[in-house]
């Protein structure tokens, strides 16, 4: 299984190649069969890459410790899909896992379009080839999955299969950590799909809007799933970590997020290529560097580079992704200079109040942010390298710039999709604006009036209001305007409505989650904390929350030994829940853990503003000095639930926005325009 | 037309240096230095007034919980430092006797480092394996 999984990788090497030079060759000497024969290596290729990524979960599954990096990852009575999210806990799997997917998405891409768009595949083909190659390079030959435990035998060196493995790091044990890394990759490899078929449409100087076209549906995929992964790591982050939050401006965090913002602005500059012919420039740069961001963020997390910085983690590949990005960096910029000419606005920028300045600002403000974090992450690096001090950055600095920044961002959200394209009337902006202003103006004033004294908060709750009723005011309207057409009911009216325009009213459901996103965060700035030191029958109160700790007491699985509190929760007398932290010690990896109890507290609609949604987070953090009393940690964190609520909406929006419209029904009267007539419609 | 376009650039231009403003003042506030133990104790008084971060090993037996707080000894060769534990965040369950540790805070006048954040990982288990990527501990090890 080893040998047939080495062997895979080996030769879907050796097809990567060949696919690379069949494609230039066929395409410099018109041979169309030999360009042919490359889109075939390209699905051989990743039928053997998918082959040797079975292989190593087989051998995963079966505790097949002769591997090193099974050895290292797993052990036998980690439970089953553990073993299997082993696959991509650490280094080699991982890189092999980035190569699998990587592999599934450019056969795909590539069998997809192939005689669609016939002109644009050769060179897509190179670049996608030639990013796979790179990992595949990794997989070969500096950080090989297969790589088998040898010791020194009487007759030379021997293979050896230890009796049980390492064990996986007890923080990764966790459902979030099976199912978040798939996302994030998904993300990560997904922009190469838009990557390569933009750097082919500048080569071959194929007309503009074209690879646009064939790119939308998968950069949305890729930014659906990079969402997704983002998220997923925020809430692992939250349950495991055990200090109350879900967002640490750590580099490894940092580096996923890094390419969501460049790839959210790219999302929304492509528009004003597609409907006005701008940005063309600035369009392609975005999608390079979105891509190149991609492999930077697994660079910084794989290499070590940052974290050698802290004196951690310590690895061979730096030097390979040093090199691949300087050659993606030098290709990309390269091809642009050369094709400058070619990419010239056809519309200037017509009014401040407008569609497209709307996007000129977002576009600013997104990468105003995503250097802010790169700066940021870097810091240590670059102060080295400038004043030859290492100087770190923390969470405050990222915060003092990205909440304003946020901010701003959210205020975007709500105006931008209501202004018109070229110019706005004044008319037209009362009468989009006033009303929602009015009510995120109420909401903000009644949080202040019950307690909210903090200024971005209020801010936040402001904008956020503000943005959930233009979304809601241009739903209703849309909606009013079905019902007087044809007999239906509300609810009929708003998926009919959405269903005409999926691009445009996924849009606004996707902002309805932002907007909910910023509700989940300003909770932030009303968390509660609390240490106590109890013994079993201690009660601790923190505002009107009551602890009450029941026992202390001790379990064992296969896997790991627990010790657990069972702790009572009471508000205002009145029981509410039985939470269970725990702190956890792992056999195999001889590692001790907490496992967080979090409890969701749904408030009733009326008593939402006295007691808002907030999370009971209970952390088990040790024993006390006396080793009789258990340290707990109590966190009473407002408002998290919509951060993930608000998540969700965001994906569901998504996936509205890739349904193809569907125009009105023949037969039934055809809707009128809307009133607002100096907007475009957002066609399909 | 030229007006607009002109505005434009004048609202980028604010947005831009307010966020540049703000960037400053917040690596300002948050820069943190890097040190050893000897740099630390080379940079005499001056090593009062800055964040540090520093690293080094857990002396063994030298955790001790005080109420809230926690207490605890580096060291890098023969040199060590008294820590002091104040801030809010559980301590990370890696930090263990002979652990490597990174501490994030002040050096007080008292001889005590005085630290707001504690960054571990445990020394004992990986040195035996090949060099992979382990976590620090808000690091997961999966992307």
């Amino acid at each position: 299984m080893d040998a047939l999984g080495s062997y895979s990788l080996l030769l879907a090497f050796c097809f990567c190649l060949y696919s690379i030079l069949a494609a230039l060759i066929g395409h410099w000497k018109q041979k169309p069969l030999l360009q042919q024969s490359a889109e075939r290596a390209v699905l051989a290729a990743c039928g053997l890459v998918v082959v040797a990524t079975f292989c190593l979960a087989v051998l995963l599954l079966r505790d097949d410790f002769r591997l090193a990096y099974i050895a290292s990852h797993s052990n036998r009575a980690l439970p089953v899909y553990f073993k299997f999210a082993a696959l991509w806990s650490g280094q080699e799997g991982s890189l092999l896992w980035w190569s699998c997917l990587m592999s599934l998405f450019a056969a795909t891409a590539v069998a997809v379009n192939r005689r669609t768009h016939a002109h644009l595949m050769p060179y897509a083909v190179v670049a996608l080839m030639a990013v796979l190659l790179f990992f595949l390079i990794l997989n070969n030959f500096a950080v090989n999955p297969f790589r088998l435990l040898t010791a020194d035998g009487p007759r030379g060196p021997e293979v050896f299969s230890p009796p049980d493995g390492g064990g996986l790091n007890p923080l990764l044990q966790h459902p979030a950590m099976v199912i978040h890394p798939p996302m994030l990759y998904l993300g990560f490899v997904g922009f190469s799909v838009p990557f390569a078929f933009a750097l082919s449409a500048l080569i071959t100087r194929s007309k503009g809007e074209q690879w646009i076209r064939i790119t939308r549906h998968w950069t949305m995929i890729a930014w659906c799933f990079l969402t997704i992964g983002v998220l997923l790591g925020g809430r692992w982050a939250y349950a495991v970590l055990g200090w109350g939050g879900y967002w640490g401006w750590d580099p490894v965090e940092n580096a996923s997020l890094l390419p969501w913002l460049t790839g959210t602005a790219f999302l929304h500059s492509v528009m004003m290529q597609e409907k006005r012919g701008m940005m063309k420039v600035w369009n392609m740069g975005l999608i390079f560097a979105t891509f190149l961001l991609c492999i930077f963020g697994t660079f910084l997390t794989r290499s070590g580079v940052l974290s050698s910085v802290h004196a951690f983690a310590q690895s061979a590949i730096g030097p390979y992704f040093a090199v691949f990005l300087s050659l993606l960096l030098f290709v990309c910029g390269f091809v642009l200079l050369r094709r400058l000419d070619f990419l010239k606005s056809e519309n200037q920028l017509d009014s401040l109040a407008s569609r497209e300045s709307s996007f000129l600002f977002n576009n600013l403000i997104l990468l105003a942010s995503c250097f802010a974090v790169l700066w940021g992450t870097l810091f240590p690096l670059i102060s080295e390298a400038v004043q030859g001090v290492k100087i770190s950055v923390g969470a405050p600095y990222f915060n003092k710039i990205q909440v304003p920044i946020g901010l701003f961002l959210l205020f975007l959200t709500g105006v931008g999709p209501l202004f018109a394209w070229r110019r706005t009337s004044m008319e037209s902006l009362r009468r989009n604006f006033t009303r929602p202003l009015i009510f995120g103006a109420l909401v903000a004033i009644v949080s202040f009036i019950f307690g909210a004294r903090n200024f971005y908060a209020l801010v936040a709750i402001f904008l956020a209001f503000f943005v959930i009723g233009t979304i809601t005011l241009e739903f209703f309207r849309g909606a009013r305007v079905i019902r007087q057409k044809e007999e239906r009911n509300w609810a009929g009216a708003v998926i009919e409505l959405t269903r005409r325009n999926t691009r445009r009213y996924g849009g606004y459901v996707i902002h309805f989650g932002v907007a909910l996103l910023f509700i989940g965060f300003v909770g932030s700035a009303f968390t509660i904390h609390e240490q106590a030191e109890v013994l079993p029958g201690d009660q601790v109160t923190v505002r009107n929350y009551r602890f009450v700790v029941q026992s202390l007491d001790q379990q064992e699985t296969d896997n790991h030994i627990a010790s657990q509190a069972r702790i009572d929760v009471f508000r205002n007398d009145k029981f509410l829940a039985t939470l269970t932290p725990e702190r956890r010690f792992y056999k195999a990896s001889g590692q001790p853990t907490t496992e967080v109890a979090i409890w969701p507290h749904l408030s009733k609609p009326l008593e939402i503003l006295q007691h808002p949604h907030a999370d009971i987070y209970l952390v088990f953090a040790g024993m006390a000095e006396d080793n009789q009393r258990a340290v707990l940690q109590i966190y009473i964190n407002p408002l998290v639930l919509w951060v993930w609520v608000g998540g969700a909406v965001m994906v569901f929006g998504t996936g509205i926005a890739l349904v193809p419209s569907r125009p009105p029904q023949p037969g039934r009267p055809t809707r009128k325009r809307k009133p607002t007539k100096e907007r475009d419609e957002v066609a399909a | 037309m030229r007006g607009d376009k002109l505005k434009f650039v004048a609202s980028a231009v604010i947005i831009l240096g307010v966020l540049a403003w703000l960037g400053f003042t917040g690596v300002q506030e948050a820069k943190t230095y890097y040190v050893t133990i000897p740099e630390l104790y080379a940079k005499g008084n001056d090593a009062h007034n800055l964040r540090l971060r520093v690293a080094g090993d857990v002396v063994p037996g030298s955790i001790r919980r005080e109420g809230g707080k926690v207490r605890f000894r580096l060291h890098q060769g023969d040199q060590t430092l008294d820590v002091i534990y104040v801030g809010t965040e559980p301590l990370p369950d890696t930090l263990v006797d002979d652990a490597q540790a990174i501490v994030t805070g002040r050096y007080g006048p008292d001889k005590q480092f005085v630290a707001q954040q504690v960054q571990a990982k445990c020394a004992s288990k990986y040195e035996a394996l090949p060099p992979g990527a382990q976590p620090e501990k808000k690091s997961p090890d999966s992307y």
